[in-house]
């Protein structure tokens, strides 16, 4: 560390750190308007002046100066006050002061500095009005408006775009005074490369970046913030909501930099998504079906028909007639609450989330290889890998705050391996890019490993000290030549040699996976020999090396870890272990259950042949999400009793008897869990809308009124609970949660949490190597539907889009469903970019927009699943996977065909 | 002969290619040592002595190394860089290849401003033949170990790409705006690694200095300015042009040379430069005195000093690339100010902050145009008091009292 002395303290800095850094950290306010700590020190502004040396010396910037030893730092002098006081009198010369009508009152650091330094705003006489600058790229766009009259040009906003977000969307255009923040060629936001981050209104000093949403709804003085967790993927983002008390009303999305998850980054869900919980079409009041549509009707009616309609099912079919979808979009405590339903009030196992549609084969292969199903590393560990290892994975839009750290892993010099179908935005930026047949994986896996294995490139004593049954697993590779794979992955044999080498070599290698890997029906299979390939090359149990799902929903880990399946008790302890049912059995005082229970699937499944009569649902809508929506749709209309618990009239809950009104992220307390295994508080900003609950409460009502009471003053009760069953999150309580939050394992109150798995030990003792054969994918492309469909997410849509499709920024970006289809298969099909076209598979059709481009392999198209109207999933095979009954979503047979005039071009798609 | 030339230039007695061949009988370290023996300093203004800037580029390490040929001759009242361009190409790159040897450098790139686009197909055919000479490309005059290519980059019409790291953004197609200092390009310059960037004329010197040895060179100029300097003269003159002179002249001298004695004053380095009266003319012309360009506008005793203050601060305001405060800003209430002044609505209040401003951009600014540009304005409030005192309505009225 660096000594040094700044306004007569002694403060210490890092090497390399500057002199306005170490002053910050140590809570000394350097006046800066360019600076972020995020950003790279550009000295534009010229307000961060200081003395060095003596307060005779001709000053320098705090921002660009290098601490060094001994150094002695003044930060204020008449002299220093005089010269910030005449460059704020310049901005103010610039800036149209309106400090009266702006969304930025107390909350602008012009503003702040302008008071500070009692700068004239006068000076250089009233405010010129220059040329008309309320029309510019922004003008047009739903979520960002920039105010050039209120901009100061500190260039915040261009370098995030261009360093962070790497999307380069915004430049200043012009020179001198004309200088203002501009598209290229002043092209729309919306049509530009903008990927609708919010990046630049957060960290934009003044008021001239903001959400065109907010304006009028409160000034920044006026408004309360709440930190929170982010609702939508997995990464476990903190954000504060902040809250205009008056209104009840969130008014926009902030967030700080230095969280360990995000450091203040946002996507555009994170920043724009949150229309969804003022929404006039939010579910208000318990409703009962009443022939063709529901009624009214009061809590208590609503919740005594749930649970004598349930005691009346168990009780005449058997706890087995019934089953429980829980939810990963909500917290912790509510997961824990529905299985505890299930099993404790209900009998039965019969409890599922949607875990199983996503990434079910990564808890049941992980914990197969390794004895806990995980992401090993911390999200902040990306940065230092020197190699990563993406396949199936899109992160930039899935998980894009997890895609901002592998950009800055990238701008640091790490090589990227990406395999993927698609070529997505790492794929772009990729030193190797391998674009491999949709359900070619462990084709592609087992030739890498088989390659690596030949060139004694793996780690020897790793494999020997901490790992078993290798020389099976070796066997297996043998005929797994490079060749034959690159034959069938219809990819260049070298790139897979390359990738073996520069994996095996890199130090560290980490594995980043998502559904790509999972959604197959040979899902789990996948997710063993990517644990095989991490423990060939001893790439586990350390910093930045492992294996890292990202999991995709806010809590699937947390709904995962609490139970909510059928196999595994809260904690992943297993449900037949006598030690642990006599645990469970003790502090529920009931008997568990028996049976085996089933999965979301064999809940759709077993609906149809009359097996499960009630089906309760919280939180999810299994008519859009799984496959093959027409005979979902049937199945469940044969339930004798179905029980939603919503927040909207989701396409599921238009077949239930009962709608339970529930609340949402930013109604309620709780905890969710993240792909980084950290457990993190969600705080109540709003209250929920009309007779609406938080969840756990009607969880409680209807335990209660099944027979089986449950009372709890709030959910750090329910977590106290759960903490108390579950060894991973012994160490855990809200008290400890505040602030940062703190990853499992967490065994003692002592315990700091765990940065990454399997340091020294795996979790089961040694590693476990599986040999794995390949499985084609179930339905093979034929003549008749010659094509391979595979489906996914995008940046600016959620899942089935519930929240995401009532978001005025999202549906401007994507106002519908496209399918991705290669320029030469388009030719072969006469189909032209924007075109509308007809999907059609097996099972059904479905209409979308042609979005024509290089982006996906000629035999392969590629649809989101998130538009209700022309959902993806009315296309989509029901082949599961055997092992966790997750369905083939990324692999079936389909055609398309034009079915009308090309619109606009679809602007899906870079030209590239 | 080109026209603009007034008087007997020595490059017009170099012979092209014969420093080169000189200079490749050294070694590198020898080279730098000449450099230095001559004690020349950067022709484009700042003077800092070319061969400490060399020695810092050769000492750094790197994969790959640059010498760059600064020709974005901005300044206005500039003009000798086109000249030697148009007329003494060979002896520019002759200095490039020597300083690509000195330092390591095996690419070379002439930066030319757009608005000589005109003379770019004419370079071009100079690269052409020097490549077909053996003067550029694998084994530069047979050397085994020297290989070395030139191209041409086009600037897009902005004076701030002249400032050598905005050069070096401009020529990564990035914004041409100024970079912090340290680092230094000789460090770390185009594309991140060391890179020499040299004013065309001084490239031009050094081929001389090789042709005709230090000594020569040394015996001219004053002890901290040696050899001899180009100077573009224009203004109120009876002949304007392109004049050699050695360094230490004193302005008297020259303006006696070029016919411009009757002068009220001289603007000499550009708009960013010094605005000298009368009275100061026995001052000389050097980097310890006055230092310049080479830019020298002759300003005839009708002119009026607020009009010629506002010209220069029309440009600046134009040029400034907008990127820090000061100067994005400053130029703009500069020239207002010079506007109320010429109006008669300027109080003295007000000039006194139109003063206190342009200190605040002399030293606040990040790059030399903003730490510059107010230097004509001030240099005239202060030599030209009476004539902007006139301007001030309670001003002239005590006087005139």
């Amino acid at each position: 560390m660096i000594r040094l002395t700044i306004d007569y303290r002694e403060v210490q800095a890092r090497p390399g750190q500057t002199i306005m850094e170490a002053a910050l950290a140590a809570g000394i306010e350097v006046p800066h308007l360019c600076h972020d700590p995020r950003l790279s020190p550009v000295g534009a502004c010229r307000l961060c002046q200081v003395h060095v040396g003596g307060i005779d010396r001709a000053p320098v910037l705090a921002c660009i100066t290098q601490a060094s030893e001994g150094m002695t730092v003044i930060t204020e002098s008449p002299e220093l006050a005089a010269r910030r006081k005449a460059i704020l009198e310049l901005l103010l010369s610039e800036h149209r002061v309106a400090c009266t009508t702006c969304d930025a009152d107390g909350g602008c650091v012009l503003q702040d500095l302008a008071y500070r330094y009692g700068a004239d705003e006068w000076l250089y006489g009233a405010y010129q009005h220059g040329e008309p600058v309320a029309l510019n790229y922004t003008s047009e766009n739903r979520g960002i408006e920039y105010d050039a009259e209120k901009c100061v040009r500190c260039g915040r906003c261009v370098r995030f775009c261009d360093e962070v977000q790497m999307a380069s969307a915004i430049t200043f255009d012009g020179r001198g005074i004309a200088m203002k923040v501009n598209t290229a060629h002043g092209r729309p936001l919306h049509q530009s490369d903008c990927e609708l981050c919010g990046g630049c209104i957060r960290v934009c000093p003044t008021g001239a970046m903001r959400e065109r949403a907010a304006m009028g709804l409160g000034r920044a003085k006026d408004l309360a913030a709440v930190r929170t967790t982010c609702t939508y993927c997995g990464v476990g983002c903190q954000m504060d909501l902040q809250v205009n008390r008056r209104l009840n009303r969130i008014v926009r999305v902030t967030s700080a930099p230095g969280l360990p998850v995000n450091d203040g980054h946002l996507c555009v869900k994170g920043h724009f998504g949150f229309e969804f919980v003022n929404s006039p079409e939010r579910l208000t009041d318990p409703l009962i079906r009443e022939g063709d549509g529901f009624r009214t009707a009061s809590w208590d009616e609503a919740i005594g028909l749930v649970g004598s309609r349930l005691r009346q099912i168990r009780d005449r079919g058997g706890p087995e007639a019934l089953a429980f979808m829980s939810s990963c979009r909500c917290t912790n405590e509510e997961n824990y609450l529905m299985q505890k339903l299930a099993r404790a009030a209900a009998s039965t196992n019969n409890v599922d989330q949607c875990a199983t549609t996503c990434h079910a084969p990564t808890v049941a292969g992980l914990a197969a290889a390794f004895g806990s199903g995980a992401m090993t590393n911390s999200t902040r560990e990306i940065r230092d890998c020197r190699v990563m290892f993406v396949i199936g994975c899109n992160a930039t839009e899935a998980h894009p705050i997890v895609g901002l750290e592998m950009k800055r892993a990238l701008r640091s010099g790490a090589t990227l391996i990406v395999c993927d179908p698609r070529r997505t935005w790492l794929a772009d930026h990729a030193h190797i890019f391998i674009q491999h047949r949709p359900g070619s994986d462990n084709m592609l896996i087992n030739a890498m490993m088989s390659h690596i294995v030949g060139q004694g490139l793996y780690d020897r004593k790793f494999v020997a000290e901490r790992c078993e049954d290798f020389d099976a697993f070796r066997e297996g590779l043998g005929g797994y030549t490079v060749e034959k794979a690159a034959r069938y992955c219809g990819v260049e044999p070298g790139l897979i040699r390359q990738a073996a080498e520069l994996y095996a070599r890199g130090a560290p290698s980490g594995i980043f996976y998502t559904l790509g890997i999972t959604e197959h029906s040979c899902g789990t299979d996948n997710v063993k020999n990517l644990a095989n390939l991490a423990m060939l090359c001893g790439q586990i149990g350390k910093p930045s090396s492992g294996i890292n799902p990202l999991r995709g929903q806010n809590n699937v880990q947390g709904g995962c870890d609490m139970g909510a399946m059928p196999h595994r008790l809260p904690g992943y302890q297993d449900w037949k272990d006598p030690v642990s049912r006599e645990k469970f059995q003790k502090a529920w005082g009931v008997k568990l259950p028996e049976n085996s229970g089933g999965r979301v699937t064999h809940f759709i499944e077993r609906a149809g042949n009359g097996e499960v009569k009630a089906l309760y649902v919280m939180g999810e809508d299994p008519v859009m999400s799984e496959p093959n929506q027409t005979k979902v749709i049937a199945h469940l209309r044969k339930l004798d009793f179905l029980v939603c618990q919503e927040i909207f009239m989701s396409e599921t809950a238009r077949l239930a008897h009962v709608i339970l009104p529930g609340a949402c992220f930013a109604e309620k307390d709780g905890t969710f869990t993240c792909s980084e295994r950290r457990v993190q508080r969600i705080r109540r900003a709003v209250a929920p809308p009309g007779r609406a609950r938080p969840d756990w409460e009607i969880l409680c009502s209807v335990s209660t009124a099944m027979g089986y009471p449950m009372n709890y003053p709030g959910p750090a009760e329910v977590f106290a609970e759960l903490a108390s069953l579950m060894p991973s999150y012994a160490g855990m309580n809200y008290a400890r949660l505040e602030g940062d939050g703190l990853q499992w394992p967490c065994p003692t109150a002592e315990h700091p949490g765990t940065r990454f798995l399997h340091e020294g030990k795996f979790t089961r003792g040694k590693g476990l190597f599986h040999s794995i054969a390949f499985q084609p994918q179930k339905e093979e492309p034929d003549a008749e539907y010659p094509l391979i469909l595979s489906t996914g997410r995008t940046l600016y849509h959620y899942n089935v889009g519930t929240m995401t499709r009532r978001m005025a920024v999202a549906t401007q970006k994507q106002p519908r469903n496209f399918v991705e289809i290669h320029e030469d298969a388009a030719a072969r099909y006469g189909i032209r970019d924007g075109q509308e076209v007809v999907v059609r598979s097996r099972r059904g059709r479905t209409t979308a927009r042609a979005a024509v481009g290089r982006k996906v392999r000629p035999d392969t198209i590629w649809m989101p699943f998130h538009f209700v109207e022309e959902s993806a999933n009315a296309l989509t095979i029901d082949a599961f996977d055997p092992v966790t009954a997750t369905a083939e979503y990324k692999c079936c047979a389909a055609r398309i065909e034009p079915s009308g005039p090309p619109e606009a071009a679809s602007r899906q798609q870079p030209s590239r | 002969m080109n026209s603009s030339i007034k008087n007997a230039l020595t490059f017009s007695t170099v012979e092209p290619s014969g420093g080169l061949r000189a200079a490749m009988d050294k070694g590198r370290a020898e080279i730098i040592a000449e450099v230095r023996a001559s004690g020349i300093r950067g022709r484009g203004g700042a003077g800092f002595p070319t061969s400490v800037k060399w020695n810092l580029a050769a000492a750094a390490k790197s994969d790959r190394k640059f010498v760059v040929c600064n020709a974005d001759e901005g300044e206005p009242g500039t003009f000798k860089d086109r000249v030697i361009l148009s007329e003494y190409a060979g002896l520019v790159f002759d200095g490039m290849t020597i300083a690509a040897y000195a330092i390591g450098a095996t690419t070379g790139i002439l930066y030319l401003r757009a608005e000589y686009t005109y003379l770019r197909e004419h370079l071009e055919k100079v690269l052409a033949e020097r490549r077909a000479k053996g003067l550029l490309g694998q084994g530069v005059c047979g050397k085994d170990d020297f290989e070395l290519d030139i191209q041409i980059r086009m600037g897009a019409g902005a004076y701030i790409c002249g400032e050598e790291t905005a050069l070096i953004e401009s020529m990564e197609g990035q914004r041409g705006e100024p970079r912090n200092r340290p680092p230094f390009p000789v460090d770390t310059g185009f594309t991140g690694r060391p890179t020499a960037v040299n004013n065309v004329e001084t490239l031009a010197w050094v081929a001389c200095i090789f042709a005709r040895g230090a000594d020569w060179f040394k015996s001219v100029g004053t002890g901290k300015s040696a050899g001899l300097k180009l100077f573009s003269v224009s203004g109120d003159c009876k002949a304007p042009g392109v004049y050699e002179f050695p360094m230490g002249i004193t302005v008297a001298s020259l303006l006696e040379a070029v016919g411009g004695q009757d002068a009220k004053a001289v603007q000499i380095g550009g708009a960013s430069g010094y605005c000298v009266p009368a009275g100061e003319f026995t001052r000389t012309i050097a980097y310890e005195d006055i230092a310049t360009g080479g830019s020298i506008i002759v300003i005839g005793r009708e002119r009026d000093m607020l009009k010629v203050a506002e010209n220069f601060m029309e440009f600046f305001a134009d040029e400034s690339c907008g990127q820090c405060t000061p100067c994005r800003l400053g130029n703009g209430k500069l020239l207002e100010g010079i506007h109320l002044l010429q109006q008669g609505r300027c109080s003295m209040q007000y000039l006194r902050e139109l003063c206190s401003l342009g200190e605040t951009m002399q030293l606040a600014s990040k790059c030399g145009l903003g730490q510059s540009s107010p230097n004509a304005l001030l240099s005239i409030v202060k030599h030209f008091q009476s004539e902007i005192m006139g301007r001030i309505p309670a001003a002239a009225a005590a006087a005139r009292e």
